[in-house]
């Protein structure tokens, strides 16, 4: 069993891509699970296709505590019976999301959600790692490799920079590793070129280039993946092509985070950024 | 520098020797000879800050600084401990805070009411329950006065906003509802929570309460927990000097008692180390003086009589005399039957705030010297008060440590020692006599002229129980 983590900045597209990953290695005869760490509980939706599921942390609180929950009641199966479970949690500015995280996914632990058979379970995790709740999925014991979804826009790889310095703190600690960085393209300049140079830099590299394609939202409008929804898209080929990537990587690395100076040379060297004057605005 | 000093230096040192090198150094600057002069420079000890990990101090934590010390006597009011459960349990009226009423109906004391927290309401935030819990307390019992909040640490951790659930709960159920910020993790002993305390009774209930007319002799009794009943035998002093004590804090208090102690003519405070911050608001605020005194001991209360007759007419000034007058043969009896048993005893005090330094009169009373005494969580106002009330050499202490307060033990020899719970029964293990003066060993009042024989009874019943002579006591 193979245990992954996906991070990367709120909005990049980490739950899609996840998802539609995760349809294409069911489609290839894997058996997978999705755990989504994000109080949104909006990482599942798609394969399921339904708007949200009901959620370990929300089931917990209507029965009183979690020991009072069974698994199946948290625990669902979806398309090409992936299993997915939410850890749930509270609406932002009240609670402890983090402890929600850490409560789901012992209680996963705990019930045998993490059968034997099951080849691959993916962590798809809130946008940063703000507490050590949202570190839990990389703990020992849990992933051991984690993929960044990024894109060429600067915010997102100064995410991907810092992700990666959170994993090299577990990396020592704990041998989690880098797998690679995932570029969800937003059509921004140079954007292959400029993550290729930023997964080099991070010591890893850029594992597969996600071409920007409306399919992806047309199929989503309808609570699917791509896979699901037209097999023979060909962005349906493009998460295959990321899905074999990753189920064949081995290349797993410690990063090597880089300075805010040296992020923002490697932005001014790639004309992204201008020049100091509007690298300090 | 004299000798006693010098020999008393050189012990510590020893002691310290067992230490590594860093913690020794730290533990140096907490522990001293005492010079009661103030004039040695190596003599003060320093104090209210941070306990070195791994020394096993015995300290408290703001929660029960402000739960245990100071809003759990208030009697009419439903103390909340919002958390889970632990610390409320385990701050369940342990310090015997004596109060009339008829409990779960107009007085809440010995309850123990918890919000008990479970995961949900972590992940959830706490709020939700807390509102609930308001609401059904006040169905529950309709004649509280006031309901307080007190933090415990997760509420802290996760943002809860337990002071606009407070402000709201407070105008739909029309009572004062007082959130109380004093989670553990805050400051460095208990003496933060005693501060935050006093901060919230500022705020939410003094100058709240009514009080139908003044008298010149007004007074408000501030610190007296009334353990084992401290503050009934204080009062009944007070009154009989022709006071009228309006108010009583936080022992055998009512919200109304403290919301009017800014109607005092003159605070009288025992316990300096919890309440001086309320005391010295209203000083500022309200023009109110306040002065310390002592009701440990017949010399300590004569003192102090004399001391609060000097801010009153010569009514209450003739009144105090009479007193004296009137006690001193009674005292003077006690002392007579208990002096000879305890001559020359030796007494070690390891304590919270006061104390370690107000009781050493009623020992001296007795005949009985403290050799060494020490606080918890005293500050260095605390120290000052302490230097001139010791003999020269003493042993100061601040927030001692099992092995250094075990170590004093066995060089001083003590012929008692008086400390808390934690420390009694390692004591009684290494045989030495000793008296738990917390809560005064499940006994009291020890305040006022009806302590003093009770103080005197129990220290005789410590030092010269024959049991002690069964245990082996180690070398």
């Amino acid at each position: 069993m193979r245990q992954v983590a996906i991070y990367g900045k709120g909005g990049i597209g980490k739950s899609t891509t996840t998802q539609n990953m995760v349809a294409a290695l069911s489609e290839a005869g894997y058996k997978c699970m999705i755990v989504g760490c994000d109080p949104k509980a909006d990482a599942t939706r798609l394969i399921l296709n339904k708007k949200a599921q009901s959620t370990v942390m929300d089931m917990a609180r209507e029965k009183g505590t979690v020991e009072d929950l069974e698994i199946d009641e948290v625990l669902l199966t979806g398309f090409k019976g992936v299993r997915c479970a939410e850890s749930g949690g509270p609406e932002p500015g009240v609670g402890c999301a983090g402890r929600g995280v850490i409560t789901a996914i012992n209680f996963l632990e705990e019930n045998g959600a993490y059968e034997s058979d099951t080849d691959f379970v993916f962590y798809d995790v809130l946008g940063d790692v703000v507490c050590g709740g949202f570190a839990m999925p990389i703990r020992e014991g849990k992933a051991k490799e984690i993929y960044i979804v990024t894109s060429g826009e600067m915010m997102a790889m100064y995410a991907a920079n810092n992700i990666s310095r959170g994993i090299l703190k577990y990396a020592q600690s704990g041998g989690v590793r880098l797998g690679g960085l995932i570029c969800n393209s937003r059509k921004t300049d140079k954007e292959f070129e400029l993550i290729s140079e930023l997964a080099r830099r991070l010591n890893t590299r850029m594992i597969h280039f996600i071409p920007r394609d409306n399919q992806v939202q047309r199929a989503e409008l309808r609570k699917m993946t791509v896979i699901q929804y037209s097999p023979e898209h060909p962005q349906a080929d493009e998460y295959r092509m990321l899905a074999k990537k990753v189920s064949e990587n081995k290349d797993l690395v410690i990063p090597t985070p880089m300075s805010m100076d040296e992020l923002e040379q490697l932005l001014m060297d790639f004309g992204v950024l201008e020049n100091e004057q509007e690298a300090a605005a | 520098m004299n000798r006693a000093i010098k020999d008393t230096q050189k012990m510590i040192e020893e002691v310290l020797d067992a230490y590594p090198e860093k913690a020794r150094k730290d533990r140096a600057k907490h522990l001293a000879a005492n010079d009661p002069t103030g004039q040695c420079s190596t003599c003060q000890v320093k104090s209210n800050i941070k306990s070195r990990p791994g020394v096993m101090t015995v300290r408290g934590c703001a929660y029960a600084g402000a739960k245990g010390v100071v809003w759990g006597p208030v009697k009419d009011q439903i103390t909340i401990s919002h958390g889970p459960i632990g610390c409320g349990q385990y701050s369940w009226w342990s310090r015997r805070n004596y109060y009339n009423g008829q409990t779960g109906i107009d007085t809440f004391g010995t309850m123990h009411i918890t919000t008990d927290f479970q995961e949900k309401d972590i992940v959830y935030g706490g709020d939700k329950n807390l509102s609930a819990a308001l609401q059904e307390l006040k169905e529950l019992f309709p004649l509280a006065k006031s309901m307080g909040i007190l933090s415990e640490c997760p509420v802290g951790l996760i943002g809860d906003d337990i002071e606009s659930v407070s402000k709201k709960a407070s105008k739909e159920l029309s009572i004062p509802i007082v959130p109380v910020r004093c989670e553990g993790f805050r400051g460095v002993s208990q003496s933060l929570g005693h501060h935050i305390a006093n901060d919230t009774i500022r705020d939410y209930i003094l100058g709240k309460g009514e009080l139908e007319k003044s008298t010149p002799y007004d007074v408000a009794l501030i610190g007296d927990y009334n353990i084992g009943g401290d503050a009934w035998s204080s009062r009944r002093i007070l009154e009989e000097m022709g006071l009228r004590v309006i108010a009583q804090w936080t022992g055998d208090a009512s919200i109304n008692e403290m919301g009017i102690a800014n109607k005092a003519k003159v605070n009288l405070i025992h316990c300096y180390r919890s309440m001086n911050y309320i005391c010295r608001h209203m000083e500022e605020n309200y023009g109110i003086p306040w002065v310390e005194f002592n009701f440990f001991g017949p010399t300590k209360i004569y003192q102090s009589l004399r001391k609060i007759a000097s801010y009153f007419d010569d009514r209450i000034k003739e009144n105090a005399e009479k007193i004296v007058e009137k006690y001193k043969p009674m005292m003077d009896r006690v002392i007579e039957v208990y002096r000879p048993r305890l001559e020359g005893k030796k007494v070690m005090l390891y304590v919270g705030g006061l104390r370690p330094r107000h009781t050493i009169g009623a020992y001296e009373d007795l005949g009985m010297e403290v050799i060494a005494s020490g606080y918890e969580f005293g500050h260095n106002d605390d120290y000052k008060r302490t230097y001139p009330d010791m003999k020269e050499g003493a042993v100061i202490m601040d927030d001692a440590t099992l092995y250094e307060l075990e170590e004093f033990t066995r060089r001083l020899r003590p012929d008692m020692v008086g400390s808390g719970i934690k420390e009694k029964y390692s004591y009684h293990k290494m045989g030495v006599p000793f008296r738990q003066m917390h809560s005064w060993d499940y006994s009291g009042p020890y305040h006022g002229f009806d302590g003093f024989p009770v103080f005197a009874r129990d220290m005789d019943m410590t030092v010269n129980n024959p049991t002690w002579g069964l245990i082996r006591r180690k070398r």
